[in-house]
């Protein structure tokens, strides 16, 4: 099990001009990134959608690197989505996966099946020209370099472990810096019309 | 007057209208009459087409399309539009895309008696959303689909134009 801030913190130094989704990683990224008009924090506009969005900004701009740090829970609800992402194959795109096991922002429940999903078999069942796994930040660390140097779309399981939140949504500290709609707004600025 | 004269969209005038709104992408999932469409889409170099295996999908990375600077299109079936309830609410309303949203109105009968539940919700859900929403039935229509854009730019949302004749006669 490897700790998402350790995970983040390992790749930052290759970050380069990528593109980076933090998603549920977003409140540990936020305060750490040194490029923040190339990040999209968007908080949980909807579940289900990170893969989307980051496959979305991926197809868009075809000469960054798009890096996604996508959740279980989230890519739970989009199955789908990663057959979409398969089939038009960006070569920019990095999907890294933070498996908590958990519904950690509604108090730590276990999702369906929790500890005997493979999701990077999922990922190469569904077309992904590679697929990985890793439980160990070590060993993260080792293959990371390589990992972004190879052409995408490239899938990367993490088991994290959960941070889990139980206080009233209402009395949780917003970790944003910037609205959901000043981050799509500070991209568009960032590339104008494609 | 008669209605089955009037009532005729082509899918060229739909492409031509793709092509006056500078559309970049159309990610779409089928619906039930659209074949003649997605095969000149297929032809269309100026278009990329996303297919998607469930119609939420298409909100979020018409998101992100949007936020890399293209012009994308959401192409789905009623059905699937009120299946995709929260993505629309999250990925679309919410960060204020302006997107438009062409939906295959099954189940409408024009001024006959409708016995779908798909078109008896389907106005329903989008008032219930407060989705503005444009009816094209014939190519008289098409230039609707340019209305929609406008006004999606302009409000910074997404904007529905219901498909009411589903291309090739489905209500003939």
């Amino acid at each position: 099990m490897m700790n998402t801030v350790d995970v983040l913190e390992a790749f930052k130094p290759y970050r380069g001009d990528a593109l980076v989704v933090p998603g549920r990683g977003g409140r540990h990224w936020v305060p750490m990134t040194d490029n923040e008009g190339l990040d999209a924090p968007m908080g949980d506009p909807a579940m289900g959608g990170h893969a989307g969005f980051g496959f979305g900004l991926a197809l868009a701009r075809p000469e960054r690197k798009v890096i996604l740090f996508d959740s279980e829970g989230d890519i739970l609800m989009s199955l789908g989505m990663m057959v979409t992402i398969a089939e038009q194959k960006p070569l920019n795109f990095y999907h890294f996966l933070l498996d908590n096991e958990c519904y950690a922002t509604t108090g730590g429940q276990p999702v369906p099946n929790a500890k005997n999903v493979d999701y990077a078999a999922i990922a190469k069942g569904a077309g992904y020209p590679k697929a990985l796994a890793y439980t160990e930040i070590e060993d993260l660390k080792n293959d990371l370099p390589g990992i972004l140097e190879n052409p995408g779309p490239i899938f990367v399981a993490l088991k994290v472990y959960p941070e889990v939140q139980n206080e009233a949504i209402g009395s949780r500290r917003p970790w944003q810096t910037r609205t959901r709609t000043e981050v799509i707004q500070d991209l568009r600025g960032e590339f104008g019309p494609a | 007057m008669d209605d089955v004269a009037v009532a005729v969209l082509s899918p060229e005038a739909v492409l031509d209208e793709m092509r006056k709104n500078d559309v970049t992408d159309v990610v779409w999932l089928p619906d039930s009459e659209t074949n003649w469409l997605f095969l000149l889409m297929q032809a269309e170099p100026s278009l990329r087409l996303v297919g998607v295996s469930r119609e939420g999908h298409a909100c979020s990375i018409a998101a992100g399309l949007y936020s890399g600077g293209r012009t994308p299109i959401i192409l789905i079936q009623n059905t699937g539009m009120m299946e995709s309830g929260d993505s629309i609410r999250g990925w679309l309303m919410s960060l204020e895309i302006p997107v438009v949203l062409m939906v295959g109105y099954r189940g409408y009968t024009r001024h006959g008696v409708n016995k779908d539940t798909a078109a008896t919700y389907t106005e329903r859900f989008l008032n219930a959303f407060n989705l503005s929403y444009y009816l094209v039935e014939g190519d008289a229509d098409a230039p609707r689909i340019s209305i929609a854009f406008e006004e999606a730019e302009r409000t910074k949302k997404p904007v529905v134009v219901l498909i009411a004749d589903e291309f090739h006669g489905f209500n003939r």
